[in-house]
């Protein structure tokens, strides 16, 4: 742990940025939190709408099991206390896009409490300084209903699909103290609710969006006041929003001014925030329990299915690939910071191992620089990912079975791999097709040898009389000659025994 | 402890200013007379129920039903929706699928 050395140069000195984040994660789920209707994104406008989550009188909420297991599981991740006895509260406010006129909430009695995230603070460096973020409560929620502005010259539309979706909203303490470190936690945190499974992070569609709060100070002085800027939705915004929201309240202070809690909104393309007046009223909720719904009673089977089907996070995961699997710590951050990349990794190296008849450790380094290298490069250029990727697990790992038993030099894997990605086809197969093996045919590398020394009589001359780096130029003519197609390290040594 | 705190608390009163606050955070348009009305009214409730306050609750956890019973959880499955002509049947404006209000923008 280091502390921050993160500072606003201000007329009178500097300061510190205080930074806390609450963080809105929609849970993954079919159904809506308390009704049947579903959560799929980008349906037509009001036709995922059950009459509770039009808040029609007369309908009651019932909660739905697995938006409560995955709010459980997310905790369980982050090694948070998990309360086995939580409560539904009601957050009174008005506004189109609420039809009950409050939001349930939890604000008395959340279902998880305090947890703890470890961030890495030079992503590019994974043994640089960590540090440990404090998570103060997870609770559940619903989500609210969606207002479009731009589609009548007087009216407003409200599409309700999301209204009543579940929410996770994950609140962060006042731990964070640099833009760095805010986007280090919600990369993090992401990363951890996609291995989790109990929210898709999508940022651009919504899944995740961020409340941030920041306040400055000159360093080892109180806390000062706090303003909150609502509905961040990217990590570079995030850390925009921090960075221009500390220098104006230190331009602020420094005109002898002073700071207002007060809600403030993003503007992306102008690149600052601006206060929302009309959410001055907003603070005074009115909270209540809701009578419409019990205290929610975990018990101990409920709380032991959630530990038991948590899947290895990814610190753990990672410490194992550098272990067990010997990769690199560069390399063993990079696989498993996306689930994804660690589930086609996996793969990989299971269909390696046993294609090639070889443990685990034994194929994991090989797999992880050709899928960092080799397969992330092509994706790159052919504007794919891995879920779009032309090539599978298994046909990777056939490929690198062929290297691995000098089938294919790494010259000539490339250019197979190239014809995979085109048509597909299987890495033997297309050895078998157009003859790509690697020879070790000596016979044929020596006769080819020895016509590039009688060609190049001169260098021949120049290498005998000490000039050692023409070497590589005998070495690349007679793989020339070999079609590419020659074992390199038998040239080595013909054309060594040869050049004497 | 809660009891204790109650009884020694002054006894909770609303003035004109907080009923005012009250209805517009409510959104009940009230008239000045029918606020000050409301007033001495809004009093005698709260008045009424502070004499709960009176009573000695220390160690019995409050009461969430009157028979017990724990909140039923269900399963994660689609069951509602695609029930849009319902949905809009009571909106005093509906358009191309939404409901229509006045503009509201920040």
């Amino acid at each position: 742990m280091t502390e921050s050395t993160y500072r606003i140069h201000g007329a009178t000195g500097d300061w510190e940025v205080v930074i806390g984040l609450e963080v809105h994660a929609q849970i993954t789920s079919n159904a809506k939190l308390f009704s049947g209707a579903a959560t799929a994104f980008g349906a037509e406008p009001n036709t995922q709408v059950s009459l509770v989550d039009a808040a029609m009188p007369g309908m009651l909420p019932a909660p739905n099991r697995e938006c409560i297991r995955q709010a459980v599981r997310t905790g369980m991740a982050i090694e948070a206390q998990i309360n086995k006895y939580s409560r539904f509260d009601r957050k009174n406010y008005f506004y189109a896009d609420l039809p009950q006129g409050y939001q349930i909430s939890q604000l008395y009695h959340p279902i998880v409490g305090e947890g703890q995230i470890t961030v890495t603070l030079d992503e590019k460096h994974p043994n640089s300084a960590t540090k440990t973020i404090g998570v103060e409560r997870i609770h559940v929620e619903q989500d609210a209903g969606k207002l479009m502005h731009d589609q009548h010259p007087t009216r407003s539309y409200v599409d309700l699909n999301r209204s009543g979706v579940a929410l996770m909203e994950i609140v962060s303490k006042p731990d964070m103290r640099s833009p760095v470190e805010a986007g280090a936690y919600v990369r993090k945190l992401r990363s951890i609710l996609r291995y989790v499974g109990s929210c898709d992070g999508n940022m651009e569609e919504g899944s995740m969006r961020a409340d941030v709060n920041v306040s400055v100070r000159k360093p080892g002085e109180e806390f000062g006041t706090r303003t909150e800027t609502k509905n961040v939705n990217s990590v570079r915004f995030v850390m925009a929003v921090i960075e221009h929201e500390a220098n104006r309240q230190v331009d602020v202070l420094e005109a002898g001014g002073k700071i207002v809690q007060e809600t403030r909104l993003y503007d992306p393309d102008k690149n600052e925030t601006r206060s929302m007046r009309s959410k001055e009223d907003a603070h005074d909720y009115r909270y209540f329990p809701d009578p419409d719904l019990l205290p929610l009673e975990l018990d101990d089977a409920f709380l032991a299915e959630c530990r038991a089907s948590l899947p290895e996070l990814p610190d753990a995961k990672r410490t194992r690939y550098e272990t067990e699997l010997g990769l690199s710590a560069y390399n063993a951050a990079t696989l498993t910071a996306e689930v994804e990349t660690t589930r086609w990794f996996e793969s990989l190296v299971s269909e390696s191992a046993r294609a090639q008849g070889k443990s685990e450790s034994d194929v994991a380094r090989a797999a992880a620089n050709w899928l960092l290298s080799e397969l992330f490069g092509a994706l790159n250029r052919l504007g794919k990912d891995l879920e779009t990727s032309p090539v599978s697990p298994a046909q990777g790992a056939e490929l690198l079975a062929l290297v691995a038993d000098g089938t294919l030099s790494g010259t000539l894997a490339k250019q197979v791999f190239e014809i995979m990605l085109e048509t597909g086809d299987a890495a033997g197969k297309i050895v078998e097709e157009k003859g790509l093996k690697q020879t070790s045919d000596t016979g044929a590398i020596e006769e080819a040898a020895a016509k590039v020394i009688a060609d190049n009589a001169d260098k021949v001359e120049q290498y005998r009389g000490g000039k050692e780096a023409l070497f590589g130029f005998f070495v690349g003519q007679t793989m020339k000659a070999m079609g590419g197609k020659a074992n390199p390290k038998v040239v080595n040594e013909i054309l060594k025994k040869a050049l004497g | 402890m809660e009891r204790a705190r109650n009884a020694s608390a002054a006894r909770m009163s609303i003035d004109l200013q907080t009923v005012k606050k009250i209805a517009s955070l409510a959104r009940i348009s009230v008239t000045d007379g029918e606020a000050q009305a409301l007033v001495p009214e809004l009093n005698n409730i709260l008045g009424w129920v502070e004499q709960l306050g009176e009573v000695d609750v220390a160690g019995v956890e409050p009461m969430t039903a009157v028979i017990p019973n724990t909140l039923r959880l269900r399963d994660d499955v689609v069951t509602d929706g695609n029930v849009r002509e319902k949905v809009l049947a009571n909106a005093p404006q509906a358009e191309q699928g939404f409901f229509a209000v006045p503009k509201v923008i920040e």
